[in-house]
């Protein structure tokens, strides 16, 4: 029996992804210098959220994958987000 | 008779287990978020004893490595066995490098007497406690996981070697590779959350 999935990306695919995670590192590390006062943690947050992306569409083979794997993230990362709201709705209305 | 073979199941199981993984370290960050809400101005300064220049070339060697993982996957896929070993050894060297950046890290806070239960540590501003609490807590519990798939690397590299891992059977080496990535997500937001907010 051989492997269901057949795709076989590209080593240079890859060096592109890695240069591109790269990229957005840089702009993370220059943003620090520059005084955004609120949107700091915003935009690094925006940035790391970029990079995850990437990371798991390319590296962890999302973009491959059946359809049913990226809904499954979706879900998770969109649970993880409700409870991060209903958290600081709870804290800030204390 | 041919053993019963899922693929997609193997993937989808090590997927479930990253969700619990992520929900592990998104506690955390959560802990986190809160408690910078509550005491901005001492996470802020808490934050510039962190050595962002060790935080940066521990991100580079991250990445790198997630990148020599996920090309060993095309190599076995392709049938080239050397390559596909000599990817997963590049990512065990860059593992290693990252263990001895963060020994060199914790290892100054610790001669200078910074570390959970410190005496210096008690005597400090709560905000500071909070933030180098949840600075060991989470980059330790990351590093713990670093460990643990360098381990589960080493063994898919020997299975590599001795064939048990080739082009028509390779779901381990995803599985770790996917396990490899995880901790490179959570360094993603690890990094810029602990070391470059200042």
């Amino acid at each position: 029996m051989t492997q269901t999935e057949t795709h076989i990306t590209d080593y240079r695919v890859y060096l592109w992804v890695l240069l591109a995670l790269l990229i957005f590192t840089t702009i993370t590390i220059t943003v620090t210098w520059i005084d955004l006062s609120a949107f700091t943690v915003m935009v690094a947050l925006i940035i790391a959220s970029i990079k995850s992306f990437i990371v798991l569409r390319y590296f962890m083979h999302l973009k491959f994958e059946s359809r049913m794997f990226t809904v499954f993230v979706v879900m998770v990362l969109s649970i993880y987000v409700l409870v991060i709201g209903l958290t600081f709705f709870d804290y800030l209305m204390r | 008779m041919e053993m019963h073979r899922d693929d997609l199941g193997a993937r989808l199981g090590m997927w479930i287990f990253i969700f619990t993984e992520i929900l592990l370290f998104g506690g955390l960050f959560l802990v986190y978020a809160v408690m910078r809400h509550r005491y901005s101005d001492e996470f802020h300064q808490a934050a510039h004893q962190l050595n962002a220049f060790i935080g940066t070339v521990n991100t580079v060697v991250l990445l790198f490595s997630s990148a020599t993982v996920a090309m060993s996957i095309t190599a076995v896929q392709k049938g080239e066995k050397r390559k596909g070993v000599l990817f997963i050894f590049i990512t065990l060297v860059c593992a290693g490098i990252f263990l001895f950046n963060k020994y060199l890290e914790w290892g100054h806070k610790i001669s200078i007497g910074l570390y959970p239960g410190s005496e210096m540590m008690v005597g400090l501003k709560h905000g500071y406690i909070l933030f180098f609490s949840l600075y060991f807590f989470m980059t330790g519990l990351h590093m713990l996981h670093l460990v643990i798939g360098s381990i589960i690397l080493t063994i898919i590299m020997v299975k590599i070697l001795i064939g048990s891992i080739n082009p028509g059977k390779y779901t381990l080496l995803e599985n770790g590779g996917l396990y490899w990535h995880l901790v490179d997500l959570i360094w993603i937001f690890l990094f810029p959350l602990l070391y470059l907010i200042t």
